[in-house]
């Protein structure tokens, strides 16, 4: 690791890439279309479901998995040379499981009540396979820079889905969006009703399968040949 | 040195378990105060939503303030003590946990008297047993000790939408109007009743479909704790059991 950086001034200097790179853009955008970790990967889909029926809970939700991915990409890249290859999956899950604790004190302590809405999924994050993933996947391969922007890349994928799902169903579910009311109270009145299903975790597996869908057929390489 | 050899194994996990501990150590101390002070807020918020004040955690310290009355601390037996201790920071679980060692003639017992509109609203902290986890409520009673005013709960794991049901509003709302005493005098708690109350029982109310354990734990609480109360009740004088034949309120 310090060969890289002190190689680097001296003759590594010029074809360097630079922060943001073509490339290192990549890495952020196409988590959020084409390598979505929900509508493409197909991962995480389970806390998805389960804290989208407010805005508020998901973006705090989405910023928690885009902490431990990123951070945790960052800190294996860092060390992947030096993990011992028969406990790098044990390796990998401590720092994920330290990350995920940090975030969930750090809720408990600055936002209480978010913290309890999203009760256990906070620490189920250790098991969203979006991180294990990502570590597996790229951090053990890439340089931390890259790795940092590929974990940053995935939690706003991972965050996108989640808000657009969490819109939908605040708006329809309880005729708010983020906890202000937008339905007013004269559509009430008139006999207009908040739509109980779109509560329920179904219908944010029916929306995330309308996502995909319009996904797909948007980019017909996504489909599968089968 | 060779990453893969069992000595730099042994060397590489030893390493991170230890910074990994400080790290999360470290956190913990210092955001425990935070942490400690938002659970404050949130048993303040719960006390004054038996009351039927909704609060938000930015004012509730002032709300709390404004309409606190009195506290008190019982013993066991239901003498109030002189003693200067915060009757809020009573830790109800170790309280309860007296008992079970042998210590329950220690054990203390908050209760907080509430002046919301000119009225005296005396509140009784609960904690049992749930289907997870623990389960915990605060009971307002109204100026006669007989009739409920609200209650709210809360807990800890109880399953989402079946026994988690008891913290909801719809819930709580069915405890109001509610007696403890029937009519000769005998404490018989609120009771959660399997298949519905029926609408004029004065002691009942719906119990949680599909939660029959947090039901039978709610009934089991508010037995259980509501009971160590009456003698003081008793002794202020205006509760019901004045009126009655001079029973035993305890309905022992």
């Amino acid at each position: 690791m310090s060969t890289e950086t002190t190689i680097a001034p001296i003759k590594v200097r010029e074809p360097r890439e630079p922060l943001f790179s073509t490339r290192n853009k990549k890495l952020i955008n196409d988590p959020l279309n084409n390598s979505n970790p929900i509508t493409v990967q197909v991962l995480g889909i389970c806390s998805a479901l389960a804290v989208t029926v407010q805005m508020k809970p998901s973006i705090v939700m989405a910023l928690s998995v885009m902490v431990v991915t990123a951070f945790s990409n960052l800190v294996i890249s860092a060390i992947r040379n030096i993990i011992p290859d028969r406990i790098r999956i044990i390796v990998q899950l401590t720092i994920v499981a330290a990350l995920v604790i940090l975030v969930d004190q750090v809720l408990k302590a600055f936002v209480y009540d978010v913290s309890k809405q999203l009760s256990v999924f906070v620490g189920l994050i250790i098991t969203n396979c979006i991180v294990m993933g990502r570590l597996e996947a790229f951090a053990m391969g890439n340089k931390p820079w890259p790795s940092f922007l590929d974990g940053i890349g995935n939690g706003l994928g991972y965050g996108l889905i989640l808000v657009l799902v969490s819109a939908v169903r605040e708006f329809f579910g309880s005729g708010k969006l983020m906890g202000f009311q937008l339905v007013p109270d004269a559509f009430y009145k008139m006999g207009y009703f908040n739509n109980g299903f779109v509560i329920l975790p179904p219908m944010a597996l029916i929306l995330v399968g309308i996502i995909i869908w319009i996904q797909r057929s948007r980019n017909p390489k996504l489909i599968e040949p089968n | 040195m060779n990453k893969n050899s069992s000595g730099f194994t042994f060397l590489f996990s030893s390493i991170m378990v230890v910074v990994v501990a400080t790290l999360l150590a470290t956190a913990a101390i210092v955001l425990g105060p935070y942490q400690a002070k938002n659970i404050r807020l949130e048993k303040m918020q719960n006390i004054l939503a038996s009351i039927g004040i909704k609060s938000e955690a930015k004012e509730v310290e002032k709300i709390f303030a404004q309409y606190s009355k009195e506290e008190l601390i019982l013993d066991n037996k239901g003498v109030p003590l002189t003693e200067k201790i915060s009757a809020f920071d009573i830790d109800l679980k170790k309280e309860l946990d007296k008992a079970r060692t042998g210590n329950a003639d220690k054990q203390l017992f908050p209760l907080f008297v509430f002046d919301k509109d000119g009225k005296l609203y005396y509140i009784i902290p609960v904690r049992g047993k749930g289907l997870w986890g623990p389960i915990w409520g605060y009971i307002a009673l109204e100026e006669d000790l007989n009739t409920v005013y609200g209650a709210s709960f809360g807990h800890k794991g109880e399953t989402p939408g079946l026994g988690a049901e008891i913290e909801t509003d719809e819930f709580q709302k069915q405890f109001k109007g509610k007696k403890i005493f029937d009519d000769t005098g005998n404490f018989v708690s609120v009771h959660l009743i399997k298949g519905g109350a029926a609408p004029e029982d004065p002691h009942g109310v719906d119990a949680v479909s599909g939660g029959t354990i947090t039901s039978t734990g709610v009934n089991e609480m508010l037995m259980r704790t509501i009971k160590t109360y009456l003698p003081y009740f008793k002794s202020i004088g205006n509760s019901v059991n004045k009126d009655s034949s001079g029973k035993d309120s305890t309905g022992k």
